[in-house]
């Protein structure tokens, strides 16, 4: 089943092409990564699917359903999901409290006025479980700023699953992740396929090929080749325009 | 007895152990907070023991103030939402009064349905209107709306104009009357402590999560499916029918109204006093309310230029005391908890 | 209402516009630049007129009041900014409009002191106190004055900002301060000269106003205000949309405080138009900009950034 289909996807700022006809797809159960050079314009991409930034033109559809015009929270309402480069948390709340709020926004309208938020059990076991599965759980009760770099990453991975998404939009998921914390990640993210179509935009070339069903190029805004990870290992654009002479990993 | 101040939601109460939750009765700022309002209880006894009924008109509009100063605090505070044009709400709550009161209708019942349906509708238009901006923007627009309402009462003069209205009697609301000075003070009173429970219970119900959400990081809001603008609204509008009740109020002590109560000027008081106080507390406004109050019956007793030195003393609280007075004790308090919590497995 | 009546209203329209655009220029530089509010813009007015007034009534001569009352005006723009400004740029804009805030409280409370709190007089000057001939109309010199003087500024300013270096500079601070930052400017000078240039618009049109509007006390704040809805209107830290902006707000307004009460008694009954005309037109430029930002919330000329 497609997921996601982009199609002629441009847009613009000033004289700058940042997104250049793009057109890709991603199926329910497969990971989609987008590789490019930096300043291929992934995060433009990004954010037009999430709905942050508003194409020039072209169509977005999301399970057939035209959302090219839908604002940012009506898309993570429908099942989309989104992560992002630069961790975006909530840094004056506590871990738990920070995916049970990613949880309340898919549990109904929010305009209750009297009953603590934390006093809501069925939430609150909701976002252990979501915090346990990135291996936060012990961590649920402290507050944001005592988490090192790649426990704020596990933690923004889980306020994105506790919004019970079809389709996530990871921008950068493993960025100043250690080895550990990466290798971690990826397995994560292995278990997680076959639940949710994802479209990874990644640099970390190894989780890309370990994780990848699909891999699409991007370059200066445009898809340059799109296949297999073994396709585009070998294809000869891509490793003149991105990869020049770099060995990759097995 | 419920407290209301409280370290900033750093743990959720349900996970908090037994022996922390105990200690955080005890804690400077509750017994600060418990003070203050012990003391506002108390003023009329203490003023009619030592013979001062000028200190119950005093500390009428101390409370009043604070009314307003808490009911701004809940979007410029928790919401990160800087309206400098609130004190046009307090406007509206005082000139219903007058206005009906000119037509002969002193019911308090009245007074108050009107003033809550006028600010209603136009808290929810100009919040509407304010809210497609965000930052300096929305602080400059609520600053020149409040102006645009300053104006249309000049305009009205049948109403006073510049010069205000009068207003005959206080309003009557059939079991009481507002015109005895002390029911008045305990009338306004039980209003700030209902205002003060109700939001220390909103702050964290669902709707104050959200509120707080979005001042924390309202790109992320966004992302996770709220739609923001509906309860940032919702917020705007709240915190703006507190100040027409204060409005009410202040027309009531004062038995007078004019464009004056609506002045760019009353909107940067009530900031102040926020900011004084300590933003993002209950008790925080309450607390400035009073300090900047008091501090300005001293100076006044001093010289009739003490705004000179008010201007600079502004200056240097935004420059050093950010946190505020009350703000200072329950933030040290957060930081304590935090350390301890770090310290655990 | 005649042609005469309404070109002179229109007229008097581009000079209260063409006061703003001064006001508003200097204080959408600022934003765009440091990305701060000046609220105290309005007493930057308030002392260039008491200045230049003060000068005029102990010298006699308008002239003088100019070439003293503007560098003060400047003068003290910038001793402000370095004293208690400076600190402010990094920080919220809550703690900038607070701390602007107490200043005003200081400025009006200082002017009541040296000066009282009765209005200062200041005459226009004798060599424009008479009328020119304007399309067959007969309108006031000393206004005619101003808009010439402004629309000469407001030529100046783009030539500044579009001709030279430091314009240059001024642009590019506007949209990308930190790399202006990286290539050596010294960002604080640029600071402090935008921040003296701000101050000094605000002198000159302190001296402008001086004859025809009252010196007193909080006589920045209305104007102050009404520079912000000019500045949201015309979109924030744009000079274009400034001038636009002025244009229109100052147009708008006069015209529609003259006329609408007229206008409405055609429609409506006598005693209700008598009522609604004032408080409909003292609101008109703020459904203005109501309407502006409902369409346009980043105001009809903003600034483009790369």
């Amino acid at each position: 089943m497609t997921l996601l289909v982009v199609a002629g996807l441009v847009k613009r700022f000033g004289g700058l092409t940042a997104t250049d006809g793009v057109d890709l797809s991603v199926d329910a159960g497969e990971v989609h990564a987008v590789i490019g050079p930096n300043g291929a314009g992934k995060t433009t991409l990004i954010n037009q699917l999430s709905g942050e930034l508003v194409p020039d033109a072209g169509s977005i559809r999301f399970n057939d359903r035209e959302i090219v015009t839908e604002p940012v929270y009506r898309r993570a309402l429908l099942g989309i999901g989104r992560s992002y480069q630069i961790t975006s948390v909530f840094p004056e709340f506590s871990v738990l409290v920070n995916v049970l709020l990613a949880g309340q926004a898919h549990a109904g309208h929010s305009f209750s006025f009297w009953r603590p938020l934390t006093a809501e059990s069925q939430l609150v076991a909701r976002a252990r479980d979501a915090l346990a599965q990135v291996g936060l759980g012990a961590k649920a009760d402290l507050p944001v700023s005592t988490l090192a770099h790649g426990e704020r990453r596990q933690l923004e991975m889980a306020m994105t699953l506790a919004t019970q998404p079809q389709l996530l939009l990871l921008d950068e998921p493993m960025a100043g992740m250690s080895l550990a914390e990466s290798e971690r990640l990826v397995t994560l993210l292995a278990s997680l396929k076959r639940r949710y179509g994802i479209l990874l935009v990644e640099h970390d070339m190894d989780a890309v090929f370990k994780l990848a069903d699909r891999i699409s190029v991007l370059v200066y805004g445009r898809i340059i080749a799109c296949g297999d990870p073994g396709a585009i290992r070998a294809n000869p654009d891509v490793r003149a325009a991105y990869l020049g002479d770099q060995d990759l990993a097995a | 007895m419920i407290p209301v101040a409280s370290a900033p939601e750093a743990a959720p109460e349900a996970a908090v152990s037994r022996s922390v939750r105990s200690a955080r009765w005890a804690t400077p700022s509750t017994l600060v907070a418990v003070l203050l309002l012990a003391g506002l209880a108390l003023v009329p006894v203490i003023s009619w023991l030592i013979g001062e009924p000028y200190y119950v008109t005093l500390f009428t509009r101390v409370v009043i103030l604070a009314l307003a100063a808490v009911g701004l605090n809940l979007i410029l505070g928790y919401g990160a939402l800087v309206s400098f044009g609130h004190a046009m709400y307090i406007g509206i709550g005082a000139y219903a009064v007058g206005i009906l009161s000119f037509h002969g209708v002193g019911s308090g019942w009245v007074q108050l349905g009107a003033a809550l349906a006028v600010g209603s509708v136009v808290a929810a238009i100009i919040g509407l209107i304010c809210l497609r901006t965000s930052g300096m923007a929305f602080i400059m627009i609520t600053l020149a709306f409040a102006q645009m309402f300053y104006f249309l009462a000049i305009t009205l003069k049948q109403y006073g104009g510049d010069d205000g209205l009068t207003i005959n009697a206080r309003s009557d609301f059939g079991l009481f009357t507002l015109a005895n000075n002390t029911v008045l003070y305990y009338a306004t009173f039980a209003v700030l402590v209902a205002c003060l429970i109700a939001f220390r219970r909103l702050v964290h119900s669902r709707f104050g999560m959200v509120l707080r959400g979005c001042r924390s990081n309202e790109r992320r809001m966004a992302a996770l499916g709220f739609p923001t603008l509906r309860y940032q609204l919702t917020a705007y509008v709240i915190s703006a029918q507190v100040c027409v009740v204060a409005g009410i109020f202040l027309a009531n002590l004062t038995k007078f109204v004019a464009p004056s109560y609506m002045a760019w000027q009353a909107s940067g008081d009530l900031i102040v006093m926020i900011v004084l106080g300590g933003m993002g507390t209950i008790v925080g406004p309450v607390a400035g309310a009073v300090a900047l109050l008091i501090f300005e019956e001293i100076l006044a007793g001093w010289t009739t230029h003490w705004m000179i030195v008010l201007g600079p003393v502004i200056v240097l609280i935004v420059l050093t005391a950010k946190k505020g007075l009350y703000g200072y004790l329950v933030d040290r308090e957060a930081r304590r908890a935090e350390a301890d919590g770090a310290a655990g497995p | 209402m005649t042609v005469g009546l309404f070109l002179t209203q229109a007229l008097n329209g581009l000079q209260l516009g063409i006061l703003l655009f001064l006001l508003a220029a200097g204080l959408t530089l600022v934003f765009g630049i440091m990305n701060f509010v000046n609220l105290a813009h309005g007493s930057l007015y308030m002392m260039g007129a008491y200045f230049a007034a003060a000068v005029f009534n102990w010298t006699g001569s308008f002239l003088l009041a100019g070439l003293i009352g503007v560098p003060a005006t400047m003068l003290l723009g910038v001793v402000v900014e370095r004293v208690a400004l400076t600190r402010l740029y990094q920080r919220d804009h809550l703690d900038q409009v607070l701390a602007t805030f107490g200043l005003i409280l200081f400025f009006n409370e200082l002017v009541r002191i040296i000066w009282g709190p009765a209005s200062v007089y200041m005459n226009t000057p004798a060599a424009l106190s008479g009328t020119v001939e304007l399309f067959g109309l007969r309108y006031p010199s000393y206004r005619f004055a101003i808009i010439g003087v402004g629309l000469a500024v407001g030529l100046g300013l783009h030539l500044l900002i579009h001709r030279t270096r430091v314009g240059m500079l001024i642009r590019a601070g506007a949209t990308h301060p930190e790399i202006v930052a990286a290539l050596g400017v010294n960002v604080r000078l640029l600071n402090t000269l935008v921040f003296g240039l701000g101050a000094a618009l605000a002198g000159l049109a302190g001296l402008m106003a001086g004859p025809i509007l009252s010196v007193q006390p909080g006589m920045g704040e209305p104007i102050l205000i009404l520079t912000l809805v000019v500045i949201v209107t015309g979109g924030i830290g744009s000079i274009r949309g400034a001038f636009y902006g002025a244009l229109i707000v100052g147009i708008v307004d006069t015209i529609g405080r003259a006329f609408l009460p007229a206008l409405l008694r055609e429609f409506v009954e006598r005693s209700l138009a008598q009522a609604a005309g004032p408080a409909i037109a003292s609101m008109l430029i703020y459904v203005l900009m109501a309407v502006v930002l409902a369409i346009r919330p980043q105001g009809l000329f903003p600034v483009r950034h790369g």
